[in-house]
């Protein structure tokens, strides 16, 4: 398998100024993964740990106050590796859309309000693709726009005139339409109702069968990762806690904020007590010692209070960070 | 058994466009329900189905266009701005960030509730600020002080719930409470909103489109689309689905275990319009088992026990 991305330590957040000096916030802290061609892999987290700072470094914009503070991107091109955080803006304009490509959260707001829909995909068009006449990039527009099954009379409706589903879902499109390798997609279906929801991750999954691209999606919803992810990545505080193929962290989850997130889950038909996490979040300005979880976790022991545990290989296609699995030597 | 709330055919039409073209779109079409004290009841749909609408009319932001709603045997028109309105009926909205102004302390929601409402003297008002923040698991120390932006979602959700409870309301309407709120702490807002309703006597109307939720606290649920109510009854309805689109809604819903799920099934989707604007019955469109007669006449309600259904196949 290939890779198209990876980090090595990256390491990202924010610069805080105050009376003592400079403060570093972590929002990303130390992250190491490895996508694959063609796999659609799946962040998972609560509010505030870090997923949308980090797709964000992914995708290399990286703009005052958000800061990479150490480790590396890299995206690979045929077979070379390429540090997507040195590359220039031109080249990064070059690359973007075409090669990676960021759907970002509350994305159905990108639509100018005064302008019809096609607009906005002529306007993008038009400072992406060059040598090509406004009827011909229309066209563009309205084949994929049919390709992935949405009706092209509402590229003609203003932005109000649509459900927030329709505008998602043409979000998705105006992303997709310049055939990108990597999509990433921060939390495409919040907001959302159930069949909404729905439509929205069946044509991101449409187009990565169609163009077998390679799909990143950020959400808290654990439905959604279970539905099309093939790997899964549960993050907390900054660090990403678990990792494995999806469906294996879903029947047995190692780690044991990962098993709360499953566990509290409704189903219908089974009205049993489900409790959620205790506790709160922690905040990025005092994060616990040791293991960021342990104030909240029923298992903690004395070790998790004072040093961290490392995301290490459980068995060969599991990995999980949590002092319950290592092997204490 | 006695009724705390009686909604009866409730009707809102609202107009677009200008006086060459007129759309009529009938928001909520003949909604009638009634919640009873210490209850659950849901009213589930997708986004543009009238839950939100009924809920302002209920609530008295909205007049309806013709319908009466009924509060313990008294109609209500007229009254929903009044103090003890207010005393009675409470609620909570979608996303807590925006309940509360960013600027302010998140304290002085909770004062000026108890002042305005003559709740409590000054002398006691803090203790019992504090007890109905127990009741919410919260504290007042933990919020004194603080902006909504230091608190985490559901810490400030739950907050607007102490604040509802204030003034002893006998209903609280939760219109969509978890839906902005982490699927990590979302349980314990819905818990909360069981346990509020167990211990307390509160009856609690939930809106929402998540039925795994919606299943897990309500003693009744009713389905609504497009305006009209296609089928209520206990919750056991969600298990054992009669009308198409109740079953469609189910099927949408992402399950955290997609093992059971055999095949894929697709969903389309319409324009809210399209469906509003549909003769007969409006799940026509959409309708798996869409007959001839669905498309020339609405279906009428058909009671069967406590369930309703509104739906030709039961004919």
């Amino acid at each position: 398998m290939a890779t198209v991305l990876k980090t090595q330590d990256l390491q990202a957040g924010y610069l805080l100024l105050t009376p003592y000096g400079e403060r570093a916030i972590l929002a990303v802290n130390g992250v190491n993964i490895e996508i694959f061609h063609e796999e659609i892999y799946g962040i998972a987290g609560e509010s505030g740990s870090g997923k949308t700072t980090l797709l964000k470094t992914l995708f290399g914009e990286v703009e005052v106050p958000l800061r990479v503070l150490g480790g590396k991107v890299y995206y690979s091109f045929g077979n070379e590796f390429v540090d997507a955080l040195l590359l220039k803006e031109e080249e990064k304009r070059r690359i973007r859309w075409r090669y990676i490509s960021y759907i970002p959260q509350g994305s159905m707001s990108v639509f100018n309000p005064v302008k019809r829909i096609h607009s906005t995909f002529l306007d993008f068009l038009k400072s992406h693709v060059e040598g090509k006449v406004q009827e011909e990039l229309f066209e563009l527009v309205k084949k994929h726009v049919s390709a992935l099954g949405l009706p092209t009379k509402v590229l003609s409706a203003y932005p109000h005139q649509l459900s927030g589903g329709m505008k998602q879902r043409l979000a998705i499109a105006l992303a997709t339409i310049l055939n990108p390798k990597v999509i990433l997609a921060d939390e495409p279906t919040t907001a959302l109702d159930v069949v909404a929801q729905r439509a929205a991750i069946q044509l991101l999954k449409d187009i990565q069968r169609e163009y077998r691209n390679t799909i990143v999606i950020v959400t808290h919803d654990m439905g959604i990762h279970a539905h099309m992810t093939h790997r899964l990545a549960i993050m907390y505080a900054g660090r990403i806690v678990e990792e494995g193929p999806t469906s294996v962290i879903l029947d047995q989850p190692l780690h044991p904020y990962t098993q709360y997130l499953i566990g509290s889950l409704p189903t219908i038909g089974d009205k049993t007590f489900r409790d959620s996490v205790p506790g709160a979040p922690p905040s990025f300005l005092d994060l616990p010692p040791g293991c960021a979880f342990h104030p909240r976790c029923p298992q903690v022991f004395s070790v998790c209070k004072t040093q961290t545990p490392e995301l290490v290989n459980v068995d060969e296609r599991r990995k999980a960070a949590c002092w319950l699995w290592m092997e204490r030597g | 058994m006695s009724v705390l709330l009686e909604v009866d055919r409730l009707t809102k039409v609202y107009s677009l466009g200008n006086f060459l073209s007129r759309l009529k779109i009938v928001a909520v079409d003949n909604v009638s329900f009634s919640v009873k004290p210490a209850e659950v009841f849901t009213l589930a749909g997708e986004s543009g189905c009238g839950k939100t609408t009924t809920a302002r009319l209920i609530l008295g932001f909205e007049y309806p266009t013709s319908g009466v709603i009924r509060y313990r045997g008294k109609e209500v028109e007229g009254l929903q701005g009044k103090k003890w309105w207010f005393k009675e009926v409470q609620a909570v909205f979608q996303n807590p960030f925006e309940t509360f102004n960013p600027l302010k302390k998140v304290e002085s929601y909770f004062f000026a509730t108890v002042y305005n409402y003559d709740l409590a003297d000054s002398k006691r008002a803090e203790r019992f600020i504090d007890e109905k923040l127990q009741a919410v698991g919260l504290s007042l120390q933990e919020i004194w002080g603080k902006r909504p932006g230091e608190l985490s979602g559901g810490q400030l959700q739950r907050a607007s719930i102490a604040r509802a409870l204030l003034t002893n309301p006998s209903l609280l309407i939760a219109d969509e409470p978890v839906s902005m709120v982490d699927a990590s702490l979302r349980m314990s807002i819905v818990n909360l909103l069981r346990k509020l309703c167990d211990t307390f006597g509160l009856s609690v109307i939930y809106i929402t489109h998540d039925l795994a939720t919606a299943y897990y606290i309500s003693n009744r649920v009713a389905i609504m689309f497009r305006g009209t109510v296609v089928e209520m009854g206990p919750a056991e309805i969600l298990v054992h689905p009669k009308h198409p689109y109740t079953k469609l809604l189910l099927q949408s819903i992402l399950m955290p275990k997609p093992k059971e799920e055999k095949e894929e099934k697709r969903v389309s989707v319409f324009e809210e319009e399209e469906e509003y604007l549909q003769k007969g019955c409006k799940f026509v469109l959409r309708c798996p088992e869409a007959m001839e007669v669905c498309e020339r006449e609405a279906p009428c309600d058909l009671f069967e026990g406590e369930t309703m259904v509104k739906c030709h196949l039961y004919r």
